[in-house]
């Protein structure tokens, strides 16, 4: 199989504006992966499936990544005029100081699909999508149209992290119910407290059933109360 | 009106069988339990093995599964209830003409097992379905399934027929059918049946 270089090379040559990058995989592996352009995406695929020596025609496996926001801190050094009292007098001075500046890098949608090509015998090519961000814009064009295999992963990835796949031909949720609004496999999930009954409860587990049990309680202390105030209120009638 | 078990032996040695229409109601109700052609994950396969020639379903009268819930007696929830799954079984339960039984089978059936902090296994079908027999394992041998149907067999046949403790459908105040939850925004709604479940106390 051709380098990720080459095939990268081989995209550009044929889609002049495609905007592949490579993803470099620092791990042993180096199982390096292509970035795509969304809005070339389509066309990128049609070329990795057709083109005669890549002929990727089997795409075995598509999943999602969940990129959450990042708060990144840096320590900058800043030149700033301070003014100081010397011997009674103002003046201004130049002072470096050095600052912590704290941002968040806004976080994405991935989806990665894995290529290969039954009939070369190679594979796997990698290849990325992100999304603009988390929340409005989750758009990415889908590639069932070019490789029917991902229609049922599309719609998991659908399902799980909230990726609209524009142009798939049946995007409905496939293992969550319709009615279901959240994306479970979304780092900042919540799950429904249902930890009323934790038998054998440790760590992450023990506290949350703690958690649960302290406002039950509350809610049961708090309807005794009503309970012993209306008794209290009969009895002062009487 | 109980016989004693010593001079029942007796007779029967001379040739007389005394019975009582409880004891007789009884065995019939536990000798034919026909359970629901109904599986729904790994341990369903066990229970397919439990009918088969080595360990023999039939024995107990209860090799007949019913591919409908309307003719049958007995569901065993094999397997992990999804929650999106949880309101088909509730209704299948619904279904079945009484007398009818459950016994959860597994792990997954009686309090979620190994997915039960997942965001989509139901803890336990106990939650909202009467359970008669809860047999541990992932999955059960099918002894443990010969032997939760024994079990099942001895609690009918002590139960009595009128009074306090008779099974629910001679019982006109019992609850006769359970409400179906209704997959929600986040959860299945109501997360248990409060008439059939309440929390177990932890001792810690």
């Amino acid at each position: 199989m051709k380098t990720i270089e080459e095939i990268k090379a081989a995209i550009d040559a044929a889609i002049p504006d495609a905007g592949v990058v490579i993803v470099p995989n620092p791990s042993p592996s180096g199982q390096h992966s292509l970035l795509l352009d969304p809005a070339h995406a389509t066309q990128v695929a049609k070329f990795l499936r057709s083109d005669a020596e890549l002929s990727f025609d089997f795409l075995s496996n598509a999943t999602g990544v969940d990129w959450p926001d990042k708060e990144v801190a840096e320590r900058v050094k800043v030149t700033r005029p301070v003014t100081k009292l010397v011997d009674g007098v103002e003046q201004t001075a130049e002072e470096t100081v050095e600052e912590t500046r704290k941002h968040i890098e806004p976080g994405c949608l991935e989806a990665v699909y894995h290529l290969f090509s039954m009939e070369k015998k190679h594979g796997p090519l990698v290849v990325r999508m992100r999304t603009v961000n988390r929340t409005d814009q989750v758009d990415l064009p889908s590639l069932t149209p070019i490789w029917r295999s991902a229609e049922f992963q599309e719609r998991e990835i659908f399902d799980l992290f909230g990726i609209v796949f524009t142009g798939h031909p049946d995007l409905r949720r496939i293992l969550m119910w319709d009615g279901f609004v959240d994306h479970p496999m979304r780092r900042d999930y919540v799950e429904p407290d249902d930890f009323e009954y934790e038998p054998t409860a440790h760590d992450e587990v023990l506290a949350r059933a703690q958690a649960h049990q302290s406002v039950e309680l509350a809610a049961q202390s708090a309807e005794q109360q009503a309970a012993t105030a209306g008794k209290k209120e009969t009895g002062a009638a009487k | 009106m109980a016989v004693d078990e010593q001079l029942k032996i007796e007779m029967r040695k001379q040739g007389i069988v005394v019975t009582s229409i409880q004891e007789l109601y009884n065995w019939g109700r536990r000798s034919s339990i026909w359970p629901m052609n109904f599986g729904l994950a790994c341990c369903a396969i066990e229970m397919i093995a439990t009918t088969m020639a080595r360990y023999d379903m039939a024995r107990f009268g209860a090799e007949v599964f019913r591919p409908s819930p309307r003719q049958a007696d007995l569901l065993i929830v094999s397997g992990t209830v999804t929650k999106k799954m949880a309101p088909q079984v509730v209704r299948l339960y619904n279904q079945m003409p009484e007398p009818r039984y459950v016994i959860a089978m597994g792990a997954c059936a009686i309090s979620g097992g190994p997915f039960k902090q997942g965001y989509n296994v139901l803890k336990g079908i106990d939650r909202y379905i009467p359970v008669d027999i809860h047999i541990p394992g992932c999955p059960p041998r099918p002894e443990a399934l010969l032997s939760a149907f024994m079990a099942l067999q001895k609690k009918i046949d002590a139960q009595p027929l009128t009074g306090e403790g008779r099974p629910r459908f001679l019982d006109s105040e019992a609850q006769g059918e359970f409400p179906v939850p209704v997959p929600g925004e986040h959860d299945l709604e109501p997360a248990s049946n409060k008439g059939v479940w309440t929390v177990p106390v932890v001792i810690r």
